[in-house]
């Protein structure tokens, strides 16, 4: 048996932090969610001398101090899980701020091993870091470490190893010196928390004493309902009072400002300049793509390739995984007996496979291009240029990228919504998200707008998705100044160097996304898909199919005997009377096999639902076909054509003449196509929305899309007929 | 801090490309106050303003030898003394 060593991985945004975790581990990692949040965790386990590691990737942070849901996770993580031994990923290029969460770290007193990444870069800066000094003056064990070709990562396990046996001498615990005043109050603090056991036991509490002053609200809730609790709280009361009125400041203003002062100390001992103020590499670059001419142009010429490598290449291989599902029907359709199983196997299961699958290859090459942009460092320019317009409408600037890609497919755009860190700017992302008019709704207007509106077809689609782009503008606001008043966040974002991303960091990213997917959501969407075959499918009326079965038969019975007769004439015409007998045959199957097919829509649960909702969508001037057609494009909003073909017994250039002479009006149809583009975004949107938000948020988009597909359609339809 | 000093002083957002200034206060609290301490905007640093976005806003500067943007309203509340 090996010994097994948890070890936790920490460490700055930026500071190559997830370069190293994919070093360690290579393809052997985990990937989830932290329970009960979206933040993603990510573990890997490998072997090390006679050692299994145990790696937890902890979200990238630039304090514990639970402003973020990232922070908190990862501080719980520390303190409730106590892992044996935390490694503190440090960019030895920007080495200050990034010592701020060390510094924290030393303060929660956990086993610490710092690794000081991108020494190379650093070392290129002209900053020298005496590690074996900074170590010895932070107390903690400091590696050199170069993330990307895996330079320092043997030495780094060593360390850990020997941190874990305890072997390690320069591991000290050293209180982070808070200045007397402040030291003072901590002593007073810490005497009221000594007294509760239980809590002094679990937690240090010199750092309670310091998050209480500092006025942390995570763990004065922890505190709250504790032993002594009051008696702490009333301390702290007296003890932030004094301070305050000391300095005229804030207890956590003092607090950071000494806890930059020690970092500031122990870099100018360890540290030294050779060069300085020269112009990187990143701001040559920067000069061009930050430029104020060149800078949109650049930007939306990134955002059409991206945009184009992910939809436009990811075409072909969509178009392989539908042969492959009609393939798979195929074959099944060959060796099975007719039955109900069969229609399921078909319909249902490979159907839903299939509706699985098909979203893969725009997900993989979206997030191919979206890790490329965050590895770069460019998705942090993106967001600083169009920040200005995203703001304007109540968003972040990184909001621009999904809500972009939705114009594609709204599937890999809500994933996108992850490289928000703010919650309420990704929730706020993903719920007017499903107003980007996707591809999949653009065969309905094509259809729509050729049937009734010829000449101006190409406009008529144009306005629909403008309308799309300023509901999400107007429900934007609605939702900023309702839904999430008051949670404003600060932009305070970081533009770190340019740098080459390793192919394996890349590819890596790219196949977690998919298979999060196809793990995550898969599923869910393949159980709703069979839901949605069973209510069409469903229920089936005997009696009328066998009627139709019945006629199937006295057809092919009456052609037998025709062609019987033809073949008896023996005249060089009687091929020719053959032939055109059985294509006569073959249609008028076709016609009963048509109705078939409209017999079952109508009754069937789906079809019950579609006419139950006529008295809804009539004030819209929607009939119930189109009721019927709404109800099957939740599935996905493509299928709203194939079902008006099914209800008109027509197929496409003959259905958009059969719309256009059912009575329907240009008006109908413009109502219809604005409906169409709003209400409920398709299945696999909803279970995206579930997955990367809450049920709660994914039930919401149902609803307010719907309650907003019938105001706006109804106001179309009703100012419309005032004008026409 | 006397009255005639504290009229004489800037905000970050008064600042244009080029310039630089000391860090005398941050205004404000709650989250926003403290995210901005823990990136390093403490009293006593200073701080480069480094170039505007194409559309003026947000702004990007230079403190303790990394780069970060802040939006106007954010630099607004940040007291520097121009150097």
């Amino acid at each position: 048996m090996k010994k097994v060593i948890t070890v936790a991985l920490a460490g700055n945004p930026n500071s190559g932090k997830t370069t190293i975790f994919n070093q360690l581990t290579g393809a052997r990692q985990k990937v989830g969610n932290w329970p009960g949040v979206t933040v993603e965790k990510k573990e890997g386990k490998f072997f090390f001398n006679d050692y299994e590691i145990h790696l937890i990737d902890l979200p990238g942070i630039y304090s514990l101090s639970a402003y973020s849901i990232e922070e908190i996770v990862a501080r719980d993580f520390i303190l409730e899980r106590k892992p044996d031994v935390v490694v503190d990923i440090v960019d030895a290029s920007n080495l200050d701020r990034n010592l701020y969460l060390t510094v924290q770290l030393i303060e929660l007193g956990v086993k610490l091993v710092l690794s000081l990444n991108m020494i190379d870069v650093a070392e290129n800066r002209g900053y020298h870091i005496n590690h074996n000094k900074l170590g010895e003056l932070l107390g903690t064990p400091a590696i050199p470490t170069i993330g990307t070709k895996g330079d320092g990562l043997k030495e780094l396990l060593e360390e850990i190893v020997k941190v874990k046996e305890g072997k390690e001498s320069k591991l000290r615990s050293i209180p982070v010196p808070l200045g007397r005043e402040i030291e003072e109050e901590i002593l007073k603090v810490q005497q009221k928390i000594e007294k509760n056991s239980r809590l002094s036991k679990k937690y240090s509490p010199r750092w309670l004493s310091v998050k209480l002053l500092e006025n942390d609200k995570d763990i004065i809730e922890k505190i709250r309902y504790s032993q002594y609790g009051d008696k702490i709280l009333e301390q702290v009361e007296k003890s932030r009072n004094h301070i305050m009125s000391i300095y005229n400041e804030d207890p956590e203003t003092i607090i950071t400002e000494q806890r930059y002062g020690f970092i500031d100390g122990a870099v100018k001992e360890s540290t030294h300049w050779t060069k300085k103020d020269r112009i990187t590499l990143t701001d040559k670059i920067d000069k061009v793509l930050m430029n104020r001419i060149l800078g949109f142009p650049i930007f939306f010429l990134f955002i059409w390739l991206l945009f184009q490598g992910t939809f436009t290449l990811g075409g072909p291989p969509m178009e392989w995984i539908a042969s492959l599902v009609n393939w798979l029907s195929h074959i099944v359709e060959i060796h099975m007996a007719e039955s109900l199983l069969k229609d399921l196997i078909i319909k249902g299961v490979l159907g839903g496979v299939g509706g699985v699958l098909i979203f893969l290859p725009n997900i993989l090459l979206l997030f191919l291009g979206i890790s490329i942009l965050e590895d770069t460092g460019y998705m942090a320019r993106a967001a600083f240029i169009m920040d200005r317009v995203m703001h304007a409408i109540g968003l972040h600037g990184k909001s621009f990228i999904p809500l972009i890609m939705g114009f594609g497919c709204n599937v890999p755009a809500i994933l996108a919504t992850r490289t928000l860190e703010n919650k309420r700017d990704r929730i706020l992302t993903i719920l007017i998200n499903p107003l980007m008019s996707c591809s999949a709704r653009l065969p309905v207007y094509v259809l729509f707008a050729g049937a009734f509106f010829k000449k101006n077809a190409g406009n008529v689609i144009f306005s629909i998705y403008m309308i799309g782009i300023i509901l999400a503008i107007i429900m934007g606001q609605i939702f900023k100044k309702t839904l999430f008043k008051g949670e404003s966040a600060p932009f305070v974002m970081e533009l770190p160097p340019y740098r080459v991303p390793t192919i394996k960091s890349t590819f890596i990213h790219m196949w977690e996304r998919g298979s999060i997917y196809l793990k995550k959501m898969g599923g869910i969407i393949l159980v709703f898909s069979i839901i949605i075959w069973f209510l069409g499918a469903f229920p089936t009326n005997g009696g009328i199919s066998f009627k139709y079965k019945d006629e199937l038969k006295k057809i092919d019975k009456v052609y037998e005997n025709k062609i019987e007769e033809a073949k008896k004439l023996k005249s060089q015409k009687s091929t020719q009377i053959i032939k055109n007998l059985i294509k006569e045959k073959e249609e008028k199957k076709k016609a009963i096999e048509k109705k078939i097919k409209l017999y079952q829509k109508e009754h069937s649960y789906i079809g019950r639902i579609g006419k139950a909702i006529v008295p809804i969508i009539k004030p819209l001037g929607f009939n119930w076909q189109m009721g019927v057609a709404l109800v099957t494009g939740f599935v996905a909003k493509e299928v709203v054509v194939s079902t008006l073909g099914v209800l008109f017994q027509a197929e496409e250039e003959s259905l958009k003449n059969a719309l256009a002479k059912s009575g329907m009006t240009p008006l109908v149809a413009y109502a219809f196509m604005v409906f169409v583009l709003i209400y409920i975004p398709c299945l696999a949107t909803v279970v995206a929305i579930y997955k990367e938000s809450s049920i709660y948020w994914a039930l919401f988009t149902v609803s307010y899309t719907l309650v907003l597909a019938w105001i706006v359609s109804f106001l179309v339809y009703r100012v419309g007929y005032l004008f026409l | 801090m006397g009255k005639e000093k504290m009229e004489k002083l800037l905000t970050l957002e008064n600042l244009r490309t080029g310039d630089e200034g000391i860090i005398i206060k941050i205004l404000g609290e709650g989250n926003f106050k403290k995210r901005l301490l823990e990136m390093g905007f403490i009293a006593g640093e200073k701080v480069k303003v480094e170039k505007y976005a194409p559309l003026k806003d947000p702004v990007e500067y230079m403190i303790k030898g990394y780069h970060v943007s802040l939006r106007h309203e954010e630099a607004a509340k940040i007291l520097v003394e121009k150097v």
